[in-house]
């Protein structure tokens, strides 16, 4: 896996996210590479905003203060495309018109030339997984688990300088969940990029094994 | 660290939001409004080119002089405002008593594809099937009426206009109702009906207190378009309406469309006619619309039940059935008619079949076909990418006046701007042709391409884009690899939607194209006065064929594209 620069830790500075008057959430951390951060809090409690601040997607509803960088740099005022944040939702959200290689290949930066050399690395992601030979199949005809597979490598490949979790497990089921958080979080921290994880589930923080913010506990008026 | 409310790339989409309405405003206000002007400037006797420098009401006057002019006048606003109105009912009575049931879904289906069938093609149907020597009076003579002879009926084109407005409403009930289906989903429908039904309510009425003012104000445009449709509507008054006098409209584009270019005063002076009975047709509207509102506060405060409204469901229901049988049957007897050989009334069915007809048309209508679809093809392509780039640029965020100002050529009537329009390119000297026609069937097929395409535009997973864009990819790489390729149906669809709107277009063809670029339904509508009705069938069948042959590639592009992707063929 090739990352952009070394690794970088990411900073969340004062962040504080309002919608209208009222305050949802305010952190300030941060975050080492290959370390992660888990922000609990039940829905509504601004944690996939804090997502959309940090992935630079942020809807105009919601007004935010404070900054994020990594490393040295700012990366507030950077368009989402600039960022190199690598996501993962609830939802694999493989693109339905690509193949399953297509979807890997579309990843990986455009720095990286020559056909051969993508389709190369391509295969070989598909290969980590155990999908050898899935290159050319219809990401539909994938089981639950196989897509949460090419989702997390297709982040992966692009080199993000970040990972965002956004309770990428809670539409597995019990037995398929471990066993792809097991993965996720393997996969990613050898990756070595800093991780913010949100989730409701005490069980995802667990895994995680990093530190944990709890936002949102009890109802603001 | 500042306070900081917006960032720069939203500050960005603000601007481009702003732009993006700008290139609105001028592409659709401009000549609507310029169309306005060059209509009522020579009203009043501006006209340099036609040699009219001094303001003068002679041509006013010479409007009023018009025999029977007062009766073309209230037959337009009548039967405009009664089509409206029964449109609307049908469409309310239907989806309050029938939404969510199964009879919904197969009358949605029986529907939707009338909306690809212009409106001349629909005024023939109806016509072949009510005239009296048509397919009805057919099937039931001479053992039920005893005619052996086609009787002296003055139908289609009743001095009542009845026909007229029951072409109307085969149409405008389905744009109505496919409209009313796209604002649904935003009502409570369900707990609503549980609630009234606790209550004791009938569907009806239920439906009438609890949503249905809701689900007004969100038509309301549309309804507007439709009533302003159809009190200036041409093509279907002079296929179905009455005739000395005819409707003001069709007046109105036999003055424009003379050869003495000194009718065009008058006619100026009639389209300016046709603004006010419009704004009186709006201005009767909505005081309908408030009596309308009493009423329901009453029938609210009365508590007023309603159990028993078996009766106008039913109705509603064979009304809604009724439009897509008479369309349907209607082009039925197009085709038997235009392969019909020797046809003696009262038989139901031709003697011998024949292809002599089509035959014998092909050479003449190959060229009109060509230009008509030649048109379709470039106005609906560019509206379609007018309507990218716009939806790309204002995004996701709120477009609620330009959303509205899309309605602007469908609020205005075509004919008292498209002939300004026509003034104007005299005045400046343009010759009419192909670039000039195109640019104004842009102007009418651009709002429905831009309305088809908003809503899936809308609805799709912005979590898509926010991947890609996280994956580094820059807009316009997410826009061509992502977006569009996600929403290809939707794009063909509003193609789709774009080459049916072109192809219905009268008026403007007609005037801006006057006379040297004829499609296939300016050369039907011409046909309608004295046509053989053989030949008639062919041109109506041809005009009503390219429509659906559009919505055939529209459905079948996908499943070829994307025949190895399922997700993709749904």
């Amino acid at each position: 896996m090739q990352a952009v620069d070394d690794p970088m830790p990411l900073t969340l500075a004062d962040v504080v996210i309002r919608l209208a008057e009222r305050t949802l959430l305010s952190v300030s951390a941060t975050v080492m590479p290959g370390e992660v951060l888990t922000v609990m809090g039940p829905s509504g409690s601004g944690k996939s905003t804090l997502l959309a601040f940090a992935g630079g997607f942020l809807d105009p509803a919601f007004r935010v203060s404070g900054r994020i960088l990594i490393g040295d740099r700012d990366l507030t005022d950077v368009a989402a495309n600039e960022r190199h944040a690598g996501i993962l939702f609830q939802d694999p959200l493989l693109f339905p018109h690509l193949s399953v290689g297509g979807n890997i290949l579309f990843a990986i930066p455009q720095a990286v030339k020559g056909q051969k050399m993508r389709r190369q690395i391509a295969e070989q992601a598909l290969e980590q997984i155990g999908l050898a030979g899935f290159f050319d199949r219809d990401p539909e005809t994938l089981s639950g688990g196989q897509k949460a597979r090419v989702a997390l490598q297709r982040t992966l490949v692009s080199a993000p300088r970040y990972l965002l979790l956004d309770e990428p497990f809670s539409k597995l089921d019990a037995a398929l969940r471990q066993q792809t958080r097991a993965l996720v979080f393997s996969k990613a921290k050898a990756a070595g990029v800093p991780i913010i994880l949100v989730t409701h589930d005490g069980a995802d923080a667990e895994a995680a094994g990093g530190r944990v913010i709890e936002v949102g506990s009890e109802a603001e008026a | 660290m500042g306070q900081r409310t917006r960032r720069p790339d939203q500050d960005r989409g603000v601007t481009y939001l702003t732009a993006g309405n700008g290139l609105l405003v001028i592409i659709l206000g401009l000549p609507v409004l310029a169309g306005v002007a060059g209509t009522i400037l020579p009203a009043f006797g501006y006209l340099p080119a036609l040699g009219g420098f001094r303001p003068t009401t002679a041509h006013l006057v010479e409007l009023a002089g018009q025999p029977h002019i007062l009766r073309s006048v209230l037959v337009a606003l009548a039967a405009g405002l009664i089509t409206t109105l029964a449109a609307l009912a049908i469409v309310g009575t239907f989806i309050a008593g029938f939404a969510g049931t199964p009879i919904f879904a197969r009358v949605h289906h029986l529907v939707s594809p009338l909306l690809a069938v212009p409106h001349a093609a629909a005024a023939f149907a109806l016509a072949f099937l009510i005239a009296p020597s048509g397919l009805l009076l057919r099937l039931v003579s001479p053992e039920l009426t005893g005619f052996t002879r086609p009787p002296d009926w003055l139908l289609p084109n009743d001095p009542l206009a009845l026909s007229m407005i029951a072409g109307l409403v085969t149409k405008e009930v389905p744009f109505l109702f496919l409209v009313t289906l796209a604002s649904l989903p935003q009502l409570p429908l369900g707990r609503a009906r549980q609630l009234m039904a606790a209550l004791g309510y009938g569907r009806l009425s239920g439906f009438l207190i609890s949503l249905w003012p809701m689900l007004y104000r969100q038509i309301r445009l549309p309804v507007f378009a439709v009533l302003v449709y159809s009190v200036s509507v041409v093509d279907v008054a002079m296929i179905l309406g009455p005739q000395l006098p005819a409707t003001l409209p069709v007046r109105i584009a036999h003055w424009a469309a003379d050869h003495d270019l000194r009718m065009r005063f008058l006619a100026s002076a009639g389209a300016l006619l046709q603004l006010i009975v419009v704004f009186a047709a709006i201005g009767i509207w909505l005081v309908l619309e408030r009596l309308g509102k009493f009423a329901l506060t009453l029938l609210t405060l009365a508590g007023t039940r309603l159990r028993e409204d078996m009766l106008p469901r039913a109705i509603s229901g064979l009304a809604m059935a009724g439009c897509a049988a008479i369309i349907f049957s209607g082009l039925g007897a197009l085709f038997i008619w235009s392969v019909a050989g020797l046809w003696p009334f009262p038989r139901a069915l031709p003697g011998a079949i024949t292809a002599k007809i089509w035959l014998r048309t092909s050479p003449q209508i190959s060229e009109p076909v060509l230009t008509t679809v030649a048109l379709a093809l470039s106005a609906s392509a560019l509206a379609l990418v007018i309507a990218i780039s716009l939806l790309h640029r204002n995004g996701r965020g709120g477009n609620g006046a330009s959303y509205k100002l899309l309605y602007l050529p469908l609020i205005v009537p075509e004919i008292s701007f498209v002939f300004g329009l026509q003034i104007l390119a005299i005045s400046i000297g343009f010759t009419p042709a192909f670039p000039s026609v195109l640019a104004v069937h842009l102007l009418f097929v651009l709002p429905y391409v831009l309305l088809s395409l908003s809503a899936p535009w809308r609805e799709l997973d912005p979590r898509f884009e926010q991947m890609a864009a996280g994956l580094g990819q820059s807009p316009l790489r997410v826009l061509f690899l992502i977006r569009l390729p996600l929403l290809f149906r939707a794009c063909l669809t509003a193609f789709a939607v774009g080459f049916s709107v072109s192809v219905s277009l009268y008026l403007p063809t007609l005037l801006i194209g006057a006379g040297r670029l004829t499609t296939v339904t300016t050369e039907a509508v011409a046909l309608s006065a004295g046509g053989d009705r053989r030949v008639i069938g062919v041109y109506a069948l041809v005009q009503a064929a390219l429509p659906f042959l559009a919505f055939l590639v529209a459905s079948l592009g996908p499943q070829l594209l994307f025949r190895n992707r399922r997700a993709m063929r749904m």
